[in-house]
Parts: structure tokens; C-alpha cells; sequence
């Protein structure tokens, strides 16, 4: 009688039941290799010691809760059961769960990411600011119900500090938070007068504060326009945070002290700078008025002086004299000036008087002229008689000739004409009559 | 802003100050230095003063755009971050 014969599917489910039920869950330490992530986020790798090799697979829901970053060499332990893939009749360790060997996943991954932003240089001193020389406002991320913002707020209060503090409110823990962090940190750094930063919260144990090792967060504060103080947790716990920061506060209280003190210590600087003028202005006017006081002692001074007394009283018997002189030489001055007007006035006076009566009389003469004008009588219908052709008037009968031709002109128009005969005694009375008859 | 001219004021009032102490200048000159400096230390002094305390919160409003409020300290109560002991 054969053995039963088996179907080659029939012995792998026997061997996958049996690896099933003799590995349930178990633990396995050695060093990954051949490690693969595929594109669906499935992890492949080899765990391997001195001797042995065994293929393991991570499935992608699990892979990404792993919190360090899994690499070839690393030594660790993962938890899985063991079972067969059917198709290659390979049998492998399905993990669900990995952790670094010798220390905890999150110790590793914070050694990993702060070796990576060592590497690229977040971490040097020559990035990092100074806080500003007089914070007035300050952008605090961080829960706006936490311990972190009552102690700032509290610090203030004690020291009488006048800032202004603009909060943004951020979870600080659990799913979320680093994101959140990031916004804060964004949102404030673009907010309008911010002059420093404060990120943080209180303390709480290593997951409690993990948001602030997260790599979004370090870069977020790394790319901050105003410095960033961080401040998480106690005075022992560090964070990426604190590295990347331009200032690590141990506390949030003490990064409001910090900035409290920079303040501060700006109003002293005022101050002292205030004192120091009013001291030297204070001294130097002492020091000049010494130097008056010495020089005027001087003997030189002294005889300088007797003489300069003396100048003095002449001076002053100067401007005696010159006063009475003055006042003397003013009232002169009033009087002729009296006498003056008085004088002019009586000049215009009779000047007018005279013009007065010149006018009168010219204005009479020239009636006369008028009345008397030769032109005047020829206007009224008489003419005259000119002798030589007309450049002699004959004025009586002696100065006409018989034969003679003369000359007659009345106002407008003349004739000449030839003396016919000459009456010397006949009167012009007797030819108006004549006339008149 | 204020930053600017305040920082300046400071750098100004420490630069007369060292002039006034180095000596060698006009009575004339020395007197308009005197008169800068106590102007500066006035208005830096003033400036100090007129700060206040101020707690504001940001806010997102139903558009997701922040806005400032004012902040009661009195909801800092500490318990906020679960655990968080200060």
C-alpha cells in the first residue's frame, strides 16, 4: 500500500496550517536587508543573522506606523506570525510591528532626523538669529487651554511687561498637531508686526511632546522670517524644535522671561544713555563756568578789569552828554522847524495872493488885446489898407498917395486898388450920415 | 515699523552721547548735541511708555481667513494638552 499522495497544494496549506499554529504571534530579532518598498507602500525585506536568512513583508496599513525609518544594516525586532505564500511556497514572516533594536522606534527616528538636518546644515550657529533689540509683539503657537501660554501669560503679568501677544491656536499632541504646528508657525511669521516667535507647550512624556520633532515642524521654523524661540516641555527634554530654533528656552515661562529681558534691557539701555547726557551736560557746563571764573581771576584780568571800570564810567559820562546833547540838538530841531512852516506859510500866502492878482490883471489885459485886435475889428465887416503891397497898414490919409496902388484886406479875402484921388479933411461921420438919410 | 525709527533713535542717542564724551567740540556745537540727545532720550522714553499688554488670538472665520480677537487668559487653564504639566 502507498503512501497517501498529496497534491502540491494540499502540502503547502499542511505546512502553512502547522507554521500558523506554531507561530501565532512571535518575536524576531536580526538586521534587515534586501529591503523594498513597493508603490502600493507594502514593505519587502530579509531578516537575517550569522547563518540564516528569513523573507519578511510588512503590509502597507502597517509599514506606515513604523516611526523610524527602516534601511538595510539596522538591527531590529519585529512581531509578526509566520505563514507561507502559497504561489513561491516560500514561507515568511508577516510583521506587523518593528522596533529598533536596543532602543525605542522614536529614539531612532529622532537620532535619524536629526542626523538628516544636521547634514544639510539647519542646525548651524551661523543661521541663527538674535531675538530683535526691542520685541513689542510676540506670535506664541501653541494650545490656547495648555500650561505653555497660562505660564507666558503669567510671566508677563508678574514682570509688568507691556508686549502685545498674538496667539495661534495649534494642537500641540496627537494626530495632527505637527501639521497644525506648521500652519501656526506660517501663519504668524506672515502675520503683520510680529517680532519674535514662541513654539511650544508644557511638559509631558516623550509621545507628548513628539509633534516637535517632526520634520514639517523643524522646517517650518527653519524658514520662519522672525526668529523662533523654542520652548517644550522641562528643562530635560529636547526636541528637534530646539535645535532648528533660533533660541532654546528650557520653558515656555523662560522664553517669556527672554524676551522680557531684551525689552528690558532696551529700557536700560534708554536710560543709562539718558543719565550719561544730563551728566555731561551737567559737567561740561560746570567746567565751563570754572574756566570763566578762573580766567577772570587772572591778574592780567585784574588790571583789565580797573580799566575796563574806568572805560566804563567814561563811556557812561559819554552817553550822558550825548543824550543832553541830543535832547538839546532835538528840541532846536522842533523849533525851527516851527518857525519854518510858519515862514512857508506865510510865503505861500502871499504868493497865492500875487498869482491872484497877476492873474486878474492878465486875464483883463488879454480882453483888452482881444477887443483891440485888428483882426477882431475886421471881423465885424471893416477892412484895412496896406501900403508896398501889403507890408505896411496905412494908418491916416497922409500915408496915401494919388495914382498909388494899395492893398485892401478884409477878415476874409483882399483886393488891390488904385487911388483915384485923396480928400485929406473929409470926416467918416459924414458918409454914415449920408448913409443913414 | 516703529521698530525702525526706535532702533534708530537708540543708535542716534549712543552716537551723541560717545561724540559729547570724546570732547573737542564748539560750545555751540556741543549745546546742539545736548539739545538732540535729551529729544531723542524724550521720544524713546515715550515710546516705551506707550506700549501696553495686549493678548489677541487668531481666529479662523467661516472663509478659513484669520482674524485676530481678544484672548481671556482666564481659558488658559492648563489641562489642554492632556497630561501637559507645565
Amino acid at each position: 500500500m502507498r503512501d497517501q499522495v498529496y497534491t502540491v497544494s494540499q502540502v503547502t496549506e499542511i505546512v502553512k496550517t502547522a507554521l500558523e499554529v506554531a507561530f501565532p504571534q512571535v518575536w524576531v530579532e536580526g538586521e534587515v536587508s534586501g529591503y523594498k518598498k513597493a508603490a502600493s507602500g507594502h514593505v519587502f525585506f530579509s531578516l537575517k543573522d550569522e547563518k540564516s536568512v528569513i523573507k519578511a513583508v510588512m503590509w502597507q496599513s502597517m509599514a506606515r506606523k513604523v516611526a523610524f525609518e527602516l534601511k538595510d544594516g539596522l538591527n531590529v525586532v519585529c512581531r509578526g506570525k509566520i505563514s507561507v505564500y502559497e504561489p513561491r511556497g516560500d514561507y515568511q514572516l508577516y510583521v506587523d510591528q518593528v522596533e529598533p533594536k536596543g532602543k525605542g522606534a522614536l529614539q531612532l527616528r529622532f537620532e535619524q532626523l536629526k542626523e538628516k538636518l544636521k547634514a544639510e546644515g539647519l542646525f548651524d550657529e551661523k543661521r541663527k538669529r538674535k531675538l530683535p533689540l526691542r520685541p513689542r509683539t510676540i506670535g506664541v503657537v501653541t494650545s490656547p487651554t495648555g500650561a505653555a501660554i497660562r505660564d507666558i501669560l503669567r510671566v508677563l503679568e508678574r514682570r509688568y511687561a507691556k508686549l502685545r501677544v498674538v496667539i495661534y491656536p495649534a494642537k500641540v499632541q496627537g494626530e495632527g498637531a505637527a501639521g497644525e504646528i506648521v500652519e501656526g508657525i506660517d501663519a504668524l511669521g506672515a502675520w503683520p508686526g510680529i517680532d519674535v516667535l514662541i513654539v511650544g507647550r508644557g511638559g509631558g512624556s516623550i509621545e507628548d511632546l513628539w509633534a516637535f520633532n517632526e520634520e514639517p515642524v523643524a522646517r517650518a521654523i527653519a524658514r520662519s522670517p522672525v526668529p523662533v524661540i523654542s520652548a517644550v516641555g522641562h528643562e530635560i527634554d529636547v526636541t528637534i524644535a530646539d535645535f532648528v530654533a533660533d533660541v532654546r528656552a528650557s520653558t515656555p515661562s523662560a522664553a517669556a522671561e527672554m524676551v522680557i529681558e531684551t525689552e528690558e534691557a532696551f529700557a536700560e539701555r534708554i536710560s543709562s544713555q539718558a543719565r550719561r547726557l544730563g551728566e555731561l551736560l551737567r559737567y561740561s557746563l560746570q567746567d565751563m563756568r570754572a574756566d570763566v571764573t578762573d580766567l577772570a581771576q587772572h591778574r592780567i584780568f585784574q588790571n583789565f578789569q580797573v580799566k575796563l571800570a574806568n572805560l566804563g564810567r567814561r563811556v557812561d559820562e559819554l552817553e550822558t552828554r550825548g543824550k543832553n546833547v541830543l535832547r538839546a540838538e532835538r528840541q532846536a530841531i522842533a523849533e525851527h522847524t516851527g518857525a519854518a512852516r510858519l515862514a512857508s506859510e506865510r510865503l505861500g500866502n502871499i504868493a497865492r495872493k500875487t498869482l491872484r492878482g497877476h492873474r486878474a490883471a492878465w486875464e483883463r489885459l488879454t480882453a483888452t488885446l482881444d477887443a483891440l485886435s485888428p483882426l477882431a475889428v475886421l471881423k465885424k465887416g471893416y477892412a484895412a489898407v496896406w501900403k508896398s503891397g501889403g507890408l505896411c497898414l496905412a494908418r491916416r490919409i497922409e500915408d496915401i498917395v494919388e495914382d498909388e496902388t494899395v492893398l485892401v484886406s478884409f477878415f476874409k479875402g483882399e483886393f488891390s486898388a488904385r487911388v483915384q484921388s485923396v480928400d485929406k479933411k473929409k470926416l467918416i461921420e459924414s458918409r454914415f450920415l449920408k448913409e443913414g438919410s | 515699523m516703529t521698530n525702525l525709527t526706535f532702533e534708530k533713535a537708540l543708535a542716534d542717542l549712543e552716537q551723541i552721547v560717545a561724540k559729547l564724551e570724546k570732547g573737542g567740540i564748539s560750545l555751540n556745537e556741543s549745546l546742539a548735541l545736548f539739545e538732540k540727545g535729551v529729544k531723542m532720550a524724550r521720544f524713546l522714553r515715550g515710546e516705551l511708555d506707550k506700549a501696553e499688554r495686549k493678548v489677541e488670538i487668531l481666529l479662523k472665520d467661516d472663509k478659513g481667513n484669520l482674524k485676530a480677537e481678544d484672548f481671556d487668559a482666564a481659558d488658559a487653564d492648563g489641562t489642554g494638552e492632556d497630561g501637559g504639566t507645565g
